[in-house]
């Protein structure tokens, strides 16, 4: 492991690496404080740039710091005009904005960016230790066990969508699956379900795609409804960035044990930074004890620091899936993903084999990106923040023109622009109806993937055989079909005993 | 019938195309005998897509009134405090703008497109958005030529 944390030093303190991870930081921080931005458009925005830098462990790098600094711009928008640009980032906002409203923004913003610095570094620490050791197990894996894994992935992920969403998250899985089989597929090289489209012979468009189901929808939201993005109170100064010694006191044992619970939702696919901010909120606020436990939603610091721990952790929880089985568990990470397929990189448990520089750096390049939103941002933010009062006459015509560049840089083909704007309508209306769409983009990135896997599977053992054929790949199944089946049975069960209770009243 | 269940029938019509699409595939002669072919995963998916579709259809309504009015973060029942005119102009901005890319050449639709959604958006000063879209275009179209090295035609056909 020595070995790899000096290669990855090596790659990483490299100048220009050094430099990407410094500019995804600000530009994460800047675009992410932006109201209605998540990291999800962000990075999906990123992604051409990304991609046109070319080497692989670069990409991932200034995509990783981007992804960094947009949950710290989140943090920022959601304390200073209780506007969080990030789903993550809402916990954030209970006691985080109220602080701002007595006066105390500044020490607010200390409290989380340490608390990010903190939950983020002791976050990469164990990716270092857990993801090594899953990948020496992948490797065990045979093309079996992939598809069975991939199933296990795309189950979890519409089990964790929540309660009456599971059969639409599932359906928008399929869909997903079914749009990654237009086109020409890997095993088979002629075009399918194209149409006869010209344009769809190569399929759709991963970051094409990507940009319609996140950035397109979030800018039209914003159109539809201005209050999202209000920005009157954000003009006001900051100042007394400082945190006393009895406060610190206070915030370190949260800080400890919401580091180490977002590490491990954030490792299990479909949870994420979003679930691991409010469970982290909730258990905090459940330990807390009677004078502490009064000052949750009033402007608490351990309310504060709870969330803010909580989704850093578990953002680089989110890579040990990505990095170590190549299963994305959260919608940023199938992008990163995607990326990562269109370097020419395949990510699994071979990765660390294979191309053991850009894991590492990768790795290497979190510690420096925390350190860099730490020391960089935080003297940087009253400044930064300025940024709350542009109006959004000039901000969404900016946020719509990034968005068609990115598509249109990636394939230099205008019907690309249109497809876009077509998905991009479609994506806002499923949102109207609550689908959730992040299933959708997993779906469509594993699919190409899971076909080969399923693909090679029923050919090497001539049928279905493989399911059972060894004990790892079945249990893996069976693990998926218990995810789907887990949540309609505890709704079942909750109904029941809802029933219970009203008879007994 | 609520918009989640409109959306699930569009799903089905879409899952049935698709099956039908994968059923009557034709197969090249030498993958008749394969085992796995071009065609079973589609099948497999639009035999799932159908199932999840018609389940979301057919699910008893849990909804009350309430929860049927308010779609996700949006409230269908005060749909007039939203500004569905603006982003419907933007909608066609953005279309035109795909459309006008290649013959007007970046810059000039850019600088348009970016004034034309500014205004549709109720920007009236013109001369501030000008000038902030000319510098934000003209830098974005530098950083793609240069850093990123990749083409994109500035001017009008005529004029390149």
């Amino acid at each position: 492991m020595l070995e790899g944390v000096m290669l990855g030093i090596q790659t990483a303190f490299s100048l220009q690496n050094f430099i990407l991870v410094v500019a995804g930081c600000m530009i994460g921080t800047i675009i992410g404080m932006l109201p209605g931005l998540g990291p999800m458009s962000i990075i999906a925005i990123m992604i051409p740039v990304a991609i046109s830098i070319g080497e692989p462990s670069s990409a991932l790098i200034l995509l990783a710091g981007v992804y960094y600094g947009a949950i710290f711009g989140g943090s920022t928008s959601s304390i200073l005009i209780n506007a969080p640009g990030v789903a993550g980032t809402v916990a954030t906002s209970f006691d985080g904005y109220p602080m701002a409203r007595q006066g105390k923004a500044g020490k607010a913003l200390t409290i989380a960016a340490i608390s990010s610095f903190s939950g983020g570094t002791i976050g990469v620490v164990l990716l270092m230790g857990f993801a090594p050791a899953l990948s020496s197990v992948a490797l065990l894996f045979h093309s079996a066990e992939y598809f069975a894994l991939m199933v296990v992935g795309l189950s979890a992920i519409a089990a964790f969508a929540g309660t009456g969403m599971v059969v639409k998250a599932l359906m928008m899985t399929v869909i997903g699956l079914i749009m990654a089989t237009v086109g020409e597929s890997a095993l088979f090289n002629a075009p399918r379900f194209t149409m006869g489209l010209m344009d769809l012979q190569s399929g759709f468009s991963f970051v094409t795609l990507a940009m319609a189901l996140f950035a397109l929808p979030e800018a039209l939201y914003l159109v539809l409804d201005p209050k999202r993005g209000a920005s009157s109170e954000a003009g006001e100064a900051i100042k007394d960035l400082r945190i006393t010694r009895d406060e610190a006191k206070k915030i370190a044992p949260v800080i400890a044990r919401q580091s180490l619970q977002g590490f491990l939702i954030g490792v299990m696919p479909g949870a994420g930074a979003t679930i691991a901010s409010f469970l982290g909120y909730a258990v905090e606020r459940n330990i807390a004890k009677g004078e502490d436990q009064d000052e949750f939603g009033k402007g608490s610091i351990k309310g504060l620091a709870a969330p803010e721990t909580a989704n850093n952790a578990a953002c680089t929880g989110s890579f040990v899936p990505l990095l170590t089985l190549g299963i994305p568990g959260s919608g940023t990470t199938a992008i990163l993903l995607g990326a990562l397929i269109a370097l020419n990189v395949n990510p699994g448990p071979r990765l660390m084999i294979d191309n053991p520089s850009i894991f590492w750096a990768v790795i290497i390049s979190m510690y420096i990106g925390n350190v860099v939103l730490l020391i960089l941002n935080l003297p940087l933010i009253p400044y930064i923040a300025k940024l709350l009062t542009i109006p959004r006459n000039y901000l969404i015509p900016f946020i719509l023109f990034f968005t068609m560049v990115g598509a249109y840089i990636g394939q230099n083909n205008a019907t690309e622009l249109l497809i876009l704007v077509g998905l991009g309508v479609c994506a806002t209306i499923l949102r109207f109806a609550d689908y959730p769409l992040a299933p959708l983009l997993i779906g469509f990135i594993l699919g190409g993937m899971m076909e080969d896997n399923f693909a090679r599977s029923v050919m090497l053992t001539d049928g279905l055989y493989f399911m059972y054929q060894r004990p790892m790949t079945l249990a893996l199944l069976v693990i998926g079909l218990l995810l789907i089946f887990m949540p309609a049975y505890r709704r079942r069960r909750a109904l029941a005993l809802k029933k219970g209770v009203a008879q007994g009243d | 019938m609520a918009l989640d269940k409109w959306i699930a029938v569009f799903f089905l019509t879409i899952a049935l195309a698709y099956g039908y699409a994968s059923f009557t595939y034709s197969l090249l002669p030498f993958e008749r005998n394969m085992t796995f072919l071009p065609n079973t995963m589609p099948k497999v998916l639009s035999g799932l897509g159908i199932l999840f579709s018609l389940i979301i259809i057919l699910s008893p309504k849990k909804a009350t009134q309430a929860d049927e009015a308010s779609l996700g973060d949006f409230d269908v029942s005060n749909i007039g405090q939203y500004k569905i005119g603006q982003a419907l102009g933007l909608i066609a901005a953005m279309i035109l703008y795909a459309l006008a890319l290649r013959p007007v050449g970046f810059i000039l639709a850019t600088i348009l497109f970016l004034v034309g959604t500014g205004w549709v958006l109720g920007e009236r000063k013109v001369h501030i958005m000008f000038t902030a879209a000319s510098i934000g275009t003209v830098g974005i179209w530098y950083l793609v030529q240069e850093a990123l090295g990749i083409f994109l035609r500035p001017l009008p056909w005529f004029l390149s």
